[in-house]
């Protein structure tokens, strides 16, 4: 009778050199692990459970850590640690795998580069280094959880994911060099050209959206869907007359509450908003196919 | 780690030889009439056979075909009765797959494949007797087949494997040195330029003793090599014969 143990493996983010990652949970998973306590007399074999007896951990003689090195230009590039970019694009990738006492698990080339046999020693040397860090990186995530176990503190999966945090995307804020910007601006303004025609009676939808000017010619063609040219028609909207939606959209809204229990009313009037629809109740416009116009609104 | 009887008192190893010698090489090329390439190795007792054919149209998956050069096809497969214990499937099973992705890996550098766009070319490798380093066996076969089928290359593809008893290195280890437990080292050389076309590591190593293991690698892959020269050109020879005539 033995003890079978499985490791499973999940890969949640791809972002290169895999390898390495996965032989780092898989080592430091198995470190982790403790099984339950075993007493043997004779014949007689018991198993104790974790209430009776703290389970043990597995022996690990030693800690296997893979280095990936991704090889480019026939070998004149090295890099090690490829991110996925790298990965796409490399000639071959040389494994080689190597734990604290400098002895080398394995080694294994792949991709069909030609490599030369310095080449080979010195990854092993870096490798070497490499090991090193991630070795003492492990002890001490080892030794901090067992730490914080003991004392009753928080641990696991969920402790380590950061809260209230989006990690993933992050963009660095970048310094904007603002010494002549009112020079660029005119500058801007001077090469611009003119805003194109506007028009200045906005469209009430319904209470809180409103639409000014006109949109440009849907480029989609035609659509069954009604919703798709009501996006259309928001975005269609050239950027120039920016400055005078501002404008628009302020009158917009103090017109807007006067106008509120206003009834559907189709004509227009200077510098008064248009309100198509009833603002009393939420009501969903559908525009029937045949109804709109082949020019959008 | 490594058994004691691996290395003898004297230096002798199991079967008599010196630890940097290599076993006995006999090779024939153009075993088969049929194929376009073919050869047959045998080193000490282990017995492979390649064969090869191509450059050809693809088969199967146009699709597949790349614009700017050949597509190298490997099969790597295992005779039933090549092992002590009869084997259950020749190929198709996990080994004999990742060992035909090292062959075409190992290959495809070594073949100027930019001269046949959109082409197939399949080197097929059968061992009919495993008794230690069948990989290198079939690689040393391919080489042959290869050059029988008259594709170009950069250069010879010998391969060996390479051992550790105490501290001498063994060079082309037979399958009782291989299941000693200690280091294994499968390598491919390109002896002109002294690149390493396949590099495989099993089993623990001290880093310091590498030098010495890839070392004993690359003289005996360099050994072979002088031994594959001369089974080639004594193949052109005849071959000449025959056509002078």
């Amino acid at each position: 009778q033995v003890w079978q143990i499985r490791l499973d493996l999940h890969l949640l983010n791809h972002d290169g050199n895999i390898i390495d990652a996965a032989g780092i949970a898989g080592i430091v998973a198995l470190c982790h692990f403790r099984r339950p306590d075993v007493s043997v007399q004779g014949e007689e074999v018991t198993v104790y459970t974790p209430e009776e007896r703290d389970p043990v951990p597995l022996s690990i003689h030693h800690m296997p850590i893979c280095v990936s090195f991704a090889f480019f230009h026939q070998g004149t590039y090295l890099l090690v640690d490829p991110s996925e970019r790298e990965e796409r694009v490399m000639d071959g990738l040389l494994v080689i795998a190597m734990n604290k006492h400098g002895e080398i698990c394995t080694i294994q080339s792949s991709g069909g580069i030609m490599l030369v046999t310095d080449q080979v020693l010195r990854c092993s040397k870096i490798t070497a280094v490499k090991v090193a860090e991630i070795t003492e990186l492990i002890q001490k995530a080892l030794e901090n959880d067992q730490k914080v176990r003991k004392e009753g503190g928080k641990f696991g999966f969920a402790e380590s994911i950061p809260n209230q945090k989006i990690t993933a995307f992050k963009m660095e804020s970048t310094a904007v060099d603002t010494n002549k910007v009112e020079e660029q601006a005119e500058e801007i303004i001077a090469k611009a050209e003119p805003p194109s025609e506007v028009f200045s009676t906005p469209i009430l939808h319904a209470p809180g959206t409103a639409q000014i000017g006109e949109g440009i010619e849907n480029s989609w063609g035609d659509l069954e869907e009604s919703e798709g040219e009501d996006t259309a028609e928001e975005e269609g909207e050239s950027e120039a007359t920016a400055f005078e939606c501002q404008k628009m959209e302020a009158e917009d809204t103090s017109t807007m509450r006067e106008t509120e229990d206003a009834s559907a009313v189709k004509e227009s009037e200077k510098d008064e908003p248009i309100v198509l629809s009833d603002s009393e109740e939420e009501e969903v416009v559908i525009l029937e196919p045949q109804e709109v116009p082949k020019k959008t609104r | 780690m490594a058994a004691p009887e691996l290395l003898s008192d004297e230096g002798y190893r199991a079967d008599g030889r010196r630890p940097a010698e290599i076993r006995k090489v006999r090779a024939r090329m153009g075993v088969f009439e049929q194929a376009d390439g073919s050869a047959y190795i045998e080193q000490g007792n282990t017995k492979a056979l390649a064969v090869v054919y191509g450059p050809h149209e693809m088969r199967g998956s146009r699709g597949k075909a790349l614009p700017e050069r050949a597509l190298v096809n490997c099969q790597f497969s295992m005779a039933t009765f090549s092992t002590g214990e009869r084997r259950r499937r020749p190929h198709g099973d996990r080994q004999a797959g990742e060992l035909a992705l090292l062959l075409r890996d190992t290959f495809e550098a070594a073949i100027l494949t930019h001269l046949f766009p959109r082409s197939q070319i399949d080197i097929y490798v059968q061992i009919l007797q495993a008794d230690g380093g069948t990989f290198c066996a079939g690689v040393n076969a391919a080489t042959l087949a290869l050059m029988d089928a008259g594709i170009p290359m950069r250069d010879y593809v010998c391969a060996s494997t390479a051992g550790l008893a105490e501290d001498a290195a063994l060079a082309d280890l037979s399958v009782p040195e291989e299941a000693a437990g200690g280091p294994v080292l499968a390598l491919a050389l390109l002896p002109a330029g002294g690149q390493l076309a396949q590099l495989q590591l099993s089993a623990r190593l001290h880093q310091e003793r590498l030098p010495r293991v890839l070392g004993a690698a690359g003289a005996a892959c360099r050994a072979l090599h002088a031994v594959l020269d001369r089974v080639v050109r004594q193949r052109l020879r005849e071959v000449a014969a025959l056509l002078g005539d």
